[in-house]
C-alpha cells in the first residue's frame, strides 16, 4: 500500500493528468449524449449575469445614438401622420395617399465593367452620386438580382456582384414561401446555392426561387432561378440546393438600380433590436 | 510578493479578455483566437506540475462555462499543460530549480520563445477544434481553422509577452 502511494506520488503529474482528462471527457461526452442540464454553461447564475451585465454595459455606448434614432422615427411618423396634411381640394386625385406608399424607385444604369471569373466579382456602373446612387442600393434585372452597390464616386458606382463570397441573399421557394439564403460558392457563375432549407420540405427539380423581400434592398418576388439539384451536406441538418441562375452575368449590360424609399426607416428599426 | 499578485490578476484578466473581446472575433467562421492560454504559457518555468495542470483545467472550464462548449477548452488546456514541461525542456537545457521567473523574450531567447508558443498553441488549437469536429464541421475546414486561428493567437500572445513579460521582471 505504501509502495502504491509512493508510486502515485512519484508520478503525480501523470496521474493528475489522467484524472482531469477523464473528468473532462466525461463532462464533454456524457453531456452530449444525455442532454442533461449542466451547470457549466452560459445560462447559470454567475455566467448568465456576467454576460447580461456586459451586454447592458455595451448597450449604453450606443444609447445617445439610439435616442436620436428614436426621435427621428417619431418625427418621421408625425410627418406622415394624416393630421399633418391639409386637404385643400377634394376633387383632385391624390397620388400620395397615405394608404399606399411608394416603396421602391428604379433607375436605369449601364455596366462599365464586370467580371465572372474571380471568387469575389464586382460590377461597375455608369451612374454615381450625381444621379442619386448610394451604397447598399440593389441591382436587379428582369432576370434576377445582380448585386448590391458598395462604393460610389461622383459619376460611377461599384457593386458587389451576386458572384461574391460575402453576398448573402434572402430568397424563398415560390411554391410554399419557405425561406433560404442564396450564396455563391465559386467556380460556376451560372449556379448558386440556396442554403438553410428545412429538411422536411419536399424539393423538386425545377422549383422556382424568388427573392423574399425581407431584406431592405430588394423587392419581393424577383425571379432568381430554378433548382437543379439538392443535398444534405455532411454535418449539416439543412438542405443545400443548387440553383441555376436565370441571369447570365457574362452577358449582363444593363441593370436597374433599386432605391428603397423606406429603407432607412427599416434599418434604423432593425438596428434597435441588435444590442 | 509581487509575483504572487501578478498571476491571479493575469488569470482573471485573460479570462475577461477572452470572453468579452476575443470570442467576438469570428470572421467567416475561420478565425477564432484563444488568447487566454497566454496565462498557461507565462506561468513560472518551475511551477509544480500538479498546480500547472489544475490551473489549466480550471481556466479552461471557466471559458467553457461562458461559451457553452461543454469541457473542450478544459480538455485542450489540460493537454497543452501536460506537454508544457517537456516543450520547455527542449528550449532551455539547464533549469535552475530556484528560478521562479516566467518564460520571456530574454530568458529562452526570442526564437525559442516563439517556437515554444507555436508548439503549445498548435497542440491546444488542434485538440480544441478536433474535439469540436465531433459535432460540427468537416476536416479540411477544421484544419484551416486550426492554422488560421493559431496564427492569430500566436500573434496576440507574442505581443502580450512583449508587454507583460517585461514589466513583470
Amino acid at each position: 500500500m505504501r509502495n502504491l502511494l509512493n508510486f502515485i506520488l512519484r508520478y503525480q503529474f501523470f496521474f493528475l493528468f489522467l484524472l482531469l482528462g477523464t473528468a473532462g471527457i466525461l463532462l464533454t461526452f456524457a453531456n452530449q449524449q444525455y442532454h442533461q442540464t449542466f451547470f457549466i454553461n452560459s445560462a447559470n447564475t454567475v455566467t448568465g449575469n456576467l454576460l447580461h451585465t456586459y451586454s447592458k454595459l455595451t448597450s449604453y455606448i450606443a444609447l445617445r445614438q439610439q435616442n436620436q434614432e428614436l426621435a427621428n422615427s417619431l418625427a418621421h411618423l408625425m410627418n406622415t401622420y394624416e393630421g399633418s396634411y391639409l386637404i385643400t381640394d377634394k376633387k383632385t386625385f391624390v397620388s400620395d395617399d397615405t394608404l399606399v406608399v411608394k416603396r421602391f424607385r428604379y433607375m436605369h444604369a449601364e455596366l462599365t465593367n464586370n467580371s465572372v471569373n474571380r471568387r469575389n466579382n464586382y460590377i461597375t456602373l455608369n451612374k454615381g452620386a450625381r444621379h442619386g446612387v448610394k451604397p447598399d442600393m440593389g441591382l436587379i434585372t428582369t432576370n434576377g438580382v445582380a448585386g448590391i452597390v458598395t462604393h460610389v464616386s461622383n459619376n460611377f458606382s461599384v457593386a458587389m456582384s451576386l458572384l461574391h463570397s460575402d453576398m448573402m441573399l434572402s430568397v424563398k421557394l415560390l411554391k410554399n414561401d419557405h425561406l433560404g439564403t442564396l450564396i455563391w460558392e465559386g467556380y460556376n457563375y451560372r449556379q448558386a446555392s440556396m442554403t438553410y432549407i428545412p429538411p422536411h420540405l419536399e424539393i423538386n427539380k425545377g422549383d422556382t426561387i424568388v427573392t423574399s423581400g425581407f431584406s431592405s434592398v430588394f423587392p419581393e418576388n424577383v425571379f432568381i432561378g430554378i433548382i437543379n439539384d439538392w443535398e444534405v451536406k455532411r454535418g449539416e441538418t439543412f438542405i443545400t440546393a443548387k440553383v441555376d441562375l436565370a441571369l447570365d452575368f457574362n452577358k449582363l449590360t444593363h441593370v436597374f438600380i433599386v432605391k428603397n424609399l423606406l429603407r432607412e426607416e427599416q434599418d434604423e428599426l432593425e438596428a434597435q433590436i441588435i444590442p | 510578493m509581487r509575483i504572487n499578485l501578478k498571476y491571479p490578476f493575469l488569470f482573471v484578466l485573460m479570462i475577461v479578455l477572452q470572453i468579452f473581446i476575443f470570442n467576438n472575433i469570428q470572421l467567416s467562421g475561420y478565425i477564432n483566437p484563444q488568447v487566454y492560454i497566454f496565462f498557461i504559457l507565462i506561468l513560472p518555468v518551475n511551477i509544480k506540475g500538479t498546480v500547472l495542470l489544475l490551473l489549466a483545467f480550471g481556466m479552461g472550464l471557466i471559458i467553457d462555462a461562458f461559451t457553452d462548449a461543454l469541457a473542450i477548452h478544459a480538455l485542450s488546456s489540460l493537454f497543452m499543460a501536460f506537454f508544457r514541461p517537456a516543450v520547455l525542456r527542449i528550449f532551455s537545457d539547464k533549469i535552475d530549480p530556484e528560478d521562479m521567473s516566467s518564460p520571456s523574450y530574454s530568458n529562452p531567447g526570442t526564437v525559442s520563445l516563439f517556437f515554444y508558443c507555436v508548439i503549445l498553441v498548435l497542440i491546444h488549437h488542434s485538440t480544441l477544434f478536433l474535439l469540436e469536429l465531433f459535432r460540427f464541421t468537416e476536416l479540411i475546414q477544421t484544419l484551416s481553422r486550426i492554422l488560421i486561428s493559431s496564427g492569430i493567437t500566436i500573434f496576440f500572445i507574442m505581443i502580450a509577452f512583449a508587454f507583460i513579460g517585461r514589466s513583470g521582471d
